[in-house]
């Protein structure tokens, strides 16, 4: 698309979203079978790109992970040794061809600057100790094969399926957004004031990849939480200061929150059972689940703040 | 159901399985049929179930149903046994829908006939653009509830939520619980014999036995929209 149409607003407009909450061991085992056939259920509503943030595997106190990603699958070998050399790396793992998980010894953001400062061309997709996002611009099926979804487990996990209306449709456009250590945005809508908010953030010293909507809101909550929020807090000033459509699903390392704006025209529903918790889009993403059809089910009101594990941010 | 008809004369239910049909082939099934009783099973949340009937068809829907389910309905009685997703019985002319569960936002929009009845609660925009079908909501509905709408009453015996009846034209709006806020050009009515009467009517042909007329507010145009006041063309 045209650059003209890259700087309009809205992105997001139609998109799925899903997440799930593990509340039983069972669960946390098949957690990444459980939000890959949510993903693909939603593949309507998004065919152009897919993404997840999975919570798993954390890493030892001190150390961290990142997912990196590049356009470059020739350099990877170099940009891992380039890492060791710089703060170390305990292991690294190639995920398809443009992904890379990297366990280093130090901090998430000490690593995350790292990377930042030294290998420019490398996308730091999550930085954390838990938090794992991969995404790209194929289909949800693909994606889920591509990354073996369907085998990883852990405690809960965000998903979106995209399908962009203004902005670009590439990877770094993609969702989920990182929003600062352990920390993720899916969102399904529009927002109108994202050009203004965006410069406003960049005075903040708020970097941004990409001219979409999302990355946006997903800035904004990053500059939120840095000036010491709460979750639930930040998530409450995007009533005041984002203008436009919304569902967003934030996940936390401990957890999720959801938050619609006060139109609600962009769907969400939310089912919670002795095993789970579960949003998305639509109800059919959520029948896909172990025991949905005796589930409880509601539909989040405008305007609220809903939340699952502690969500509560340092 | 077969087994649990309430009519022994009645002929027994087909059954049609979305888990071995696509909608198109239900529907196409449905459509195709000029009487009886059909049961729909495991709808898991599908978009357009028994959407465009047109015939004296008693369908029933064993679960949770996706977008639109029912809409366009002519004639035929639907029931959910579930909640439902946007735009249940959108669009529709006549026939009777009814959800045991919660419906999402937009239920009976722009409804021209029949009735639509919501056992649990209903989301935004109930009865958005209404021109002439009835809702009867026994919980509460969400906000922007009976936008703009034109005709038709809307029955609810929980609480509405924010902008009620904004812009409203001739519809009839009864309310038993509170209001969260009015929208423009809404405003609360006084009780008539007649309204009295059309309500009661209503909850009876919603099956509601336990909510009596007398504990309703009735709210409606204050057609102050209705033409153009010079003196307010400053605010445009």
């Amino acid at each position: 698309m045209g650059s003209r149409l890259d700087a309009c607003h809205a992105d997001a407009a139609m998109c799925g979203i899903v997440g799930i909450y593990a509340k039983s061991d069972a669960c946390e085992r098949h957690l990444g079978a459980h939000a890959a056939a949510m993903l693909v259920e939603m593949a309507d509503r998004g065919p152009d790109s897919a993404g997840v943030a999975i919570y798993r595997d954390p890493a030892p106190e001190g150390h961290s992970k990142l997912c990196l990603q590049s356009a470059d699958s020739a350099g990877w070998d170099d940009a891992v040794t380039a890492i060791d050399t710089g703060i170390g790396v305990v292991e690294a793992r190639r995920v398809g061809e443009r992904h890379a998980l990297v366990e280093t010894p130090v901090g998430a953001e000490e690593a995350r600057d790292w990377v930042e400062r030294e290998l420019p061309d490398v996308a730091i997709d999550s930085a954390g100790r838990i938090i794992e996002i991969y995404k790209d611009a194929i289909s949800p099926a693909e994606f889920v094969s591509r990354f073996s979804l369907a085998e990883m487990s852990g405690t809960h996990a965000l998903g979106h399926t995209r399908m962009a209306t203004e902005s670009r449709v590439t990877p770094a456009g993609s969702h989920p957004f990182s929003t600062g250590l352990d920390l993720c945005l899916v969102h399904n809508g529009s927002l109108s004031n994202h050009n203004r908010l965006r410069d406003e953030l960049r005075r903040e010293g708020i970097g941004f990849r990409t001219r979409n909507d999302s990355e946006v809101a997903a800035a904004y909550l990053t500059w939120r939480l840095r000036q010491g929020a709460t979750l639930e807090g930040a998530l409450e000033g995007c009533l005041e200061d984002l203008d436009g459509f919304y569902t967003f699903a934030v996940g936390t390392a401990e957890g999720f929150a959801v938050l619609r704006d006060p139109i609600s025209c962009k769907p969400a529903v939310m089912a919670e059972c002795d095993d789970w918790v579960a949003i998305a889009s639509e109800y059919r993403a959520l029948a896909t689940l172990p025991g949905a059809a005796d589930a409880e089910v509601w539909e989040p009101e405008p305007g609220v703040v809903y939340s699952w594990g502690t969500v509560a941010v340092a | 159901m077969s087994g649990a008809a309430p009519d022994s004369t009645a002929a027994p239910s087909r059954a049609l399985d979305l888990s071995q049909l696509s909608v198109r082939e239900l529907n196409a099934a449905l459509h195709e049929a000029e009487d009886g009783r059909w049961e729909v099973l495991d709808p898991v949340g599908k978009h357009a179930i028994a959407a465009g009937l047109d015939a004296e068809l008693e369908v029933e829907i064993a679960g949770n149903v996706g977008y639109y389910c029912a809409g366009m309905n002519k004639r035929a009685t639907v029931r959910v046994k579930g909640n439902c997703g946007v735009g249940v019985a959108e669009n529709i002319m006549s026939g009777k829908v009814a959800i045991e569960g919660d419906a999402s936002q937009a239920a009976g929009a722009s409804g021209h006939g029949g009735l639509l009845v919501i056992e649990g609660n209903a989301a935004a925009r109930c009865g958005i653009s209404l021109k002439g079908a009835d809702i009867v909501v026994r919980g509460s509905i969400g906000h922007m509830s009976a936008f703009m709408a034109q005709r038709g009453r809307i029955v609810v015996c929980g609480d509405a939520g924010a902008a009620l009846g904004d812009s409203i034209y001739e519809a009839r709006i009864y309310v038993r619980g509170e209001v969260a806020g009015l929208g423009a050009d809404c405003v609360a009515k006084e009780m008539r014999p007649e309204h009295l009467e059309e309500l009661a009517e209503l909850l009876a042909e919603a099956g509601i036995e336990d909510a009596q007329p007398s504990e309703f507010s009735r709210y409606g145009s204050a057609r102050r929209l209705y033409n153009f006041n010079v003196d307010d063309a400053g605010e445009y």
